[in-house]
């Protein structure tokens, strides 16, 4: 199930856990990305709360948590090669993976026909 | 009509106006007004105009200015101050002084935005960089910070940021500068972080503190390996800040060897004068990775278009324009031009030099240590640099008047202690002058056989200053051509206008800068007896009683060393304000959209939380937004920041409502002076309705950027606000920087200013400041879109064109046009803000009809080539606006472009003869800020970064 936020990130999510990332909107927004600052595995943060930094050479901004969980895994990938998320924002440029506090909140974000609409 | 008599030393109109009254006719013809005052009724609204003129006697020739200058000059003592405590005699050396402190290339540029024009200045901050680095032995360095007090406060919040200690409290070593710890203190208590004082040896529980500060050498000169105890706070996940002594570390261990995280000082005493207090820069440096949270500018290597390497600042995101209230910190100017000076005189003496400097220095020290121990005083440390504590019981008085009876300040410690530091400008007689204002007599001076009270253990053995560039002839025909060469790649004042909205770049006019080299203005301790700063105290009060004038305020602290100091300064005197009426929960400052990014950053500082307020679509603060927000937080409202005129240029109607309002809801008007070269003579923010207000004097008021510093941000405010103005920082509450005038040295410019122009002249400069923005918003108008235009279709003293349909019609960029002005011989006008994709222009009184055409000119040539790319006549990537600038290196390649070399070099507004060819092609941001090199690279690295 793909479910995207208001503040251009976007989840797969897969039961209780969900790999999260920024939209290729986001990333044609920011232009060449430069610098990503990752959470610790194991945080705990609630919903909008600052999880990740990225910074391009346009703008830094946060990543917020999109929804209550847990971090379970992070792509180190992008830490060590920035330009990853400008060229696969979707899939290789993942930032982290979350394990969900309640899979039912997932509910209330936008699919992809509804993100579409809002950035169109 | 008779023609009104020729003047030649009026300043005002001959000088620093730029139209002539002829050139001001046919401009007022374009703008469609009848006369200068119509246009400045149809422009400013009626409802702030002040009824009274600016009157304090008449404009003085620039001749009657230097001698007023000199006669207030003269009131100052010049003496030889072993004061310390933070400033030091030094030799500037005459060929930095007078090729790069008295040259307008330097002083006139600005902060190295568009890194393109300022390849010089961004090399000499490299260099200044890498000898920050060297000598404190850390990895990377910024490009100076304020000054060293502010630059403790700004490493102690980058402590709490980056340590993982859960702590709140941070420890300052005792034998921390006295002036430090009262801006420690003032920047702690908002931020509720504790301040624990202790000796760092016996007080210090690292589980305590998120971090610590340790002075090297200590006030008193004391020397500590300060190893153990960093090591103890890492332990305890806490931080560890030295604030060190650059001269000292010519000889003694540096912070990064003991493990220090972050090292802060002051780079005063390589070359910079006292000034009373500054400016000077300070340094900040740090391990790598806490690079990014490292407040302050940083100058990164990067490449060209071409491959070659190119200098830039780096993570320039982190700054508070983009930030805003999640930055890391409100630092916006520097002190690049004391920071160059600094970095000059060590490429200009080498690590030879310091190192011998030092030495003698420390000898001097140890000449006189031993002079009065034989004389029977007991001196400590018995291991020290430059600074001595004497033990003189109850013969303090009797020495230090003795001390001034021969010209020399020493400082008075408790009631029974002498502090003596000594300099690079001691003399052996200045040797036997102390020891005789204590009592020594028959003395002679033999500094034939070295003698040393170094603290041997901590000896310097790690090499510094290594790079080729500390290493060249240094002949003064060598010394004197790279500092020309270096200008010359520069694009400043002396050479064309600088457009930048916002940044009010006016004439620096020569004879508002002669004085502040004078001794008796740049050789005073900020610390000396007041009667000794007798002109000093006559100047300031005469420009402060000029400024209140002005501005309608009724009293003015010079203390804030930068517009974003003063914002924070000013809204730390509103919270003192509500405090002391027992409102401490008001907290709430409403900031609308469009305000600078230094407000919301400014804001969070100060302990406030940050409303932010919309704008309309005309710009102007959103009336029912700010209603509703002012009513929502009616009983904590602390405080409003708004500029005017409005950061979109527009001289808004509804800013009286806006004053009347939050003074009803109980907040205070806090109004950013960034825009006050609008308002001089015409409208006093104190009259119609604020309480407080920074004046930028490097803006309005002719102190000269410097390339990115100095500046100085002096508040004024209303009577009622008056009692909680910054104290002394020596001893004072409320402290904001390190010195009780600020950076005083440089008010002479200012005050210059005021003198020379006269009241009546200032107003003129308003008055075509207006006119000139308003021309060429008219000339540009129809080309583009001028947006955000006030009553009767006028701007105010800027104006902002519309380049984002040049992005969809022919995919330039706001980027493509700003480096094409380059080709035309211009600075770009200030590029995406407050709106993204658009340009500021703010003229300024200072330039002339001429050289407004030659800018317009350019403009509308520019979009004429956009124009033959919206047609198809090139390519969009390849045209002459996107391989804008166009360098030597392009003219001597192939050509295989399908426009040709002459419309590359020569496009309208650029000089044939006297053309400016920029250094390097366009520079690759993205590469910089992925490969973030911060310090000279070894030579042949410049060609790997090219392959």
């Amino acid at each position: 199930m793909l479910k995207f936020t208001e503040d251009h990130e976007w989840l797969q999510i897969d039961g209780d856990s969900a790999v999260v990332g920024i939209t290729t909107h986001a990333t044609e927004q920011l232009g060449d990305i430069v610098f990503v600052e990752l959470p610790d595995v194991g945080a705990e943060f609630a919903k909008d709360d600052d999880a990740a930094v990225v910074e391009s050479v346009k703008a830094a901004s946060d990543v917020y948590m999109p929804l209550d969980g847990e971090i379970t895994e992070i792509n180190e990938a992008i830490v060590e090669e920035p330009a990853k998320v400008n060229q696969d924002p979707m899939g290789a440029g993942w930032f982290f993976k979350i394990k969900l506090k309640n899979a039912a909140d997932a509910e209330g974000l936008m699919d992809q026909a509804a993100y579409e609409a809002m950035i169109a | 009509m008779t023609q009104p008599k020729y003047e030649p030393y009026d300043f005002a109109n001959r000088r620093h106006i730029g139209p002539s009254p002829v050139e001001m006719e046919e401009m007022l013809v374009m703008v469609e007004a009848n006369s200068l005052d119509l246009l400045i009724e149809q422009t400013v609204p009626g409802t702030i105009r002040q009824t009274d003129t600016l009157a304090w006697g008449p404009a003085l020739s620039e001749r009657a200015t230097l001698d007023r200058m000199r006669e207030v000059a003269n009131k100052n003592r010049v003496m030889t101050s072993l004061i310390g405590q933070g400033y030091h005699g030094t030799i500037l050396p005459p060929a930095i002084q007078r090729n790069i402190l008295e040259n307008p290339a330097w002083y006139t540029a600005y902060t190295p935005y568009q890194p393109e024009i300022s390849q010089g200045r961004l090399e000499a901050l490299l260099n200044y960089q890498t000898m920050v680095c060297d000598l404190t032995g850390m990895e990377i360095a910024n490009a100076s910070l304020l000054d060293e007090a502010t630059a403790a406060a700004e490493a102690m919040a980058m402590a709490e940021r980056q340590s993982k200690s859960k702590a709140t409290a941070f420890f300052v070593d005792e034998n921390v500068l006295p002036q430090t710890l009262s801006v420690l203190r003032t920047r702690a208590e908002p931020l509720d972080i504790e301040i624990i004082v202790g000796d760092p040896f016996n007080d210090l529980d690292p589980a305590q503190v998120f971090g610590a500060l340790f002075q090297y050498p200590g006030l008193n000169g004391t020397f500590q390996d300060f190893t153990a105890p960093i090591a103890a706070l890492h332990e305890a996940k806490a931080l560890a800040v030295m604030a060190a002594d650059p001269l000292a570390l010519c000889l003694l261990t540096p912070p990064g060897e003991m493990g220090a995280d972050i090292a802060i000082g002051s780079t005063q005493r390589f070359g910079v004068p006292m000034g009373y207090g500054g400016p000077h820069a300070a340094y900040m440096a740090t391990k790598d990775a806490h690079k990014r949270a490292m407040p302050g500018r940083l100058v990164g290597v990067s490449i060209d278009a071409r491959g070659n390497k190119a200098y830039r600042l780096a993570l320039q995101t982190r700054e508070q324009h983009i930030r805003r209230e999640k930055a890391t910190s409100n630092i916006c100017t520097a002190q690049v031009l004391l920071a160059v000076i600094a970095g000059m005189y060590a490429v200009f003496h080498g690590p030879m030099g310091l190192r011998a400097i030092a030495e003698r220095v420390h000898r001097k020290a140890a000449r006189i240590a031993d002079g009065l121990e034989a004389l029977g005083f007991e001196v400590t440390p018995k291991e020290f640099f430059d600074t001595i504590t004497v033990d003189v019981g109850g013969f303090q008085g009797l020495i230090m008047r003795n001390a001034v009876e021969a010209g020399i300040n020493l400082r008075a410690i408790g009631t029974n202690r002498i502090g003596i530091t000594v300099d690079e400008r001691t003399r052996p007689d200045t040797v036997m002058a102390v020891l005789r204002a204590f009592g020594g007599d028959n003395l002679s001076y033999a500094d034939d056989f070295p003698h040393y009270r170094l603290p041997g253990a901590l000896e310097r053995q790690s090499e510094y200053l290594t790079h080729p560039v500390f290493h060249m002839n240094r002949a003064e025909s060598e010394m004197t051509r790279y500092m020309r060469r270096l200008a010359d790649r520069d694009l400043a004042l002396d050479r064309s206008m600088i457009p930048l909205g916002s940044c009010t770049m006016k004439l620096n006019a020569t004879v508002e800068m002669l004085p502040i080299t004078w001794p008796e203005f740049a050789e005073l301790h900020p610390f000396a007896p007041e009667d000794q700063a007798l002109g000093y105290a006559e100047m300031i009060g005469d420009l402060n009683a000029k400024l209140c004038q002005i501005t309608g305020y009724d009293a003015i602290s010079m203390q804030p060393n930068s517009g974003a100091q003063g914002e924070y300064a000013g809204l730390m005197v509103i919270r003192a304000y509500h405090r002391a009426r027992g409102e401490e929960h008001r907290d709430v400052c409403l900031i609308p959209s469009s305000a600078h990014g230094t407000n919301p950053a400014s804001a969070q500082m100060a302990g406030m939380k940050v409303v932010v307020v919309g704008t309309d679509e005309n710009g102007n603060v959103d009336m029912a937004d700010f209603t509703a927000k002012a009513e929502a937080h009616s009983g904590n409202l602390a405080a409003i920041m708004v500029t005017y005129p409005s950061t979109h240029g527009v001289f808004e109607e509804t800013i009286t409502k806006i004053c009347e309002i939050t003074h009803q809801h109980g907040g205070q008007v806090y109004m950013d002076g960034a825009n006050l070269n609008a308002l001089v003579g015409l409208a006093k923010p104190g009259e119609f309705g604020s309480d407080v207000s920074h004046l930028n004097l490097h803006k309005t008021f002719c102190i000269p950027h410097g390339g990115g510093g100095p500046g100085m941000g002096p508040i004024g405010v209303k009577a009622h606000l008056a009692p909680y103005l910054p104290g002394d920082p020596r001893d004072g509450k409320g402290a904001v920087s390190a010195a009780p005038w600020g950076s005083a040295g440089i008010l002479p410019i200012s005050w210059a200013y005021c003198l020379a122009m006269g009241g009546e002249g200032l107003t003129q400069a308003t008055k075509v400041a207006i006119l000139n923005a308003n021309y060429i918003a008219r000339r540009l108008d129809g080309a583009y879109d001028v947006l955000y235009k006030g009553a009767n279709d006028r701007v105010a003293h800027e104006c902002i064109i519309d380049t984002r349909p040049l992005k969809d019609s022919a995919g330039i960029s706001v980027d493509d046009v700003a480096k094409r002005l380059i080709d035309c011989g211009f600075h770009a006008p200030t590029m995406s803000w407050p709106v993204a994709g658009t340009l500021m222009i703010e003229p300024t009184e200072s330039e002339t009809k001429a050289e407004l055409d030659r800018f317009c000119d350019a403009m509308l040539a520019i979009r004429e080539e956009a124009a033959a790319v919206e047609r198809g006549d090139w390519p969009a990537d390849n045209n002459p606006l996107a391989h804008a600038p166009h360098t030597v290196e392009d003219l001597v390649g192939d050509w295989d472009r399908p426009y040709s070399r002459e419309q590359a070099c020569f496009p309208p507004g650029a000089f044939r003869v006297d053309k400016y060819w920029a250094p390097v092609n366009r520079i690759d941001n993205v590469y910089g800020d992925r490969n973030l090199v911060c310090a000279c690279p070894p030579l042949d690295a410049y060609q790997e970064a090219a392959e």
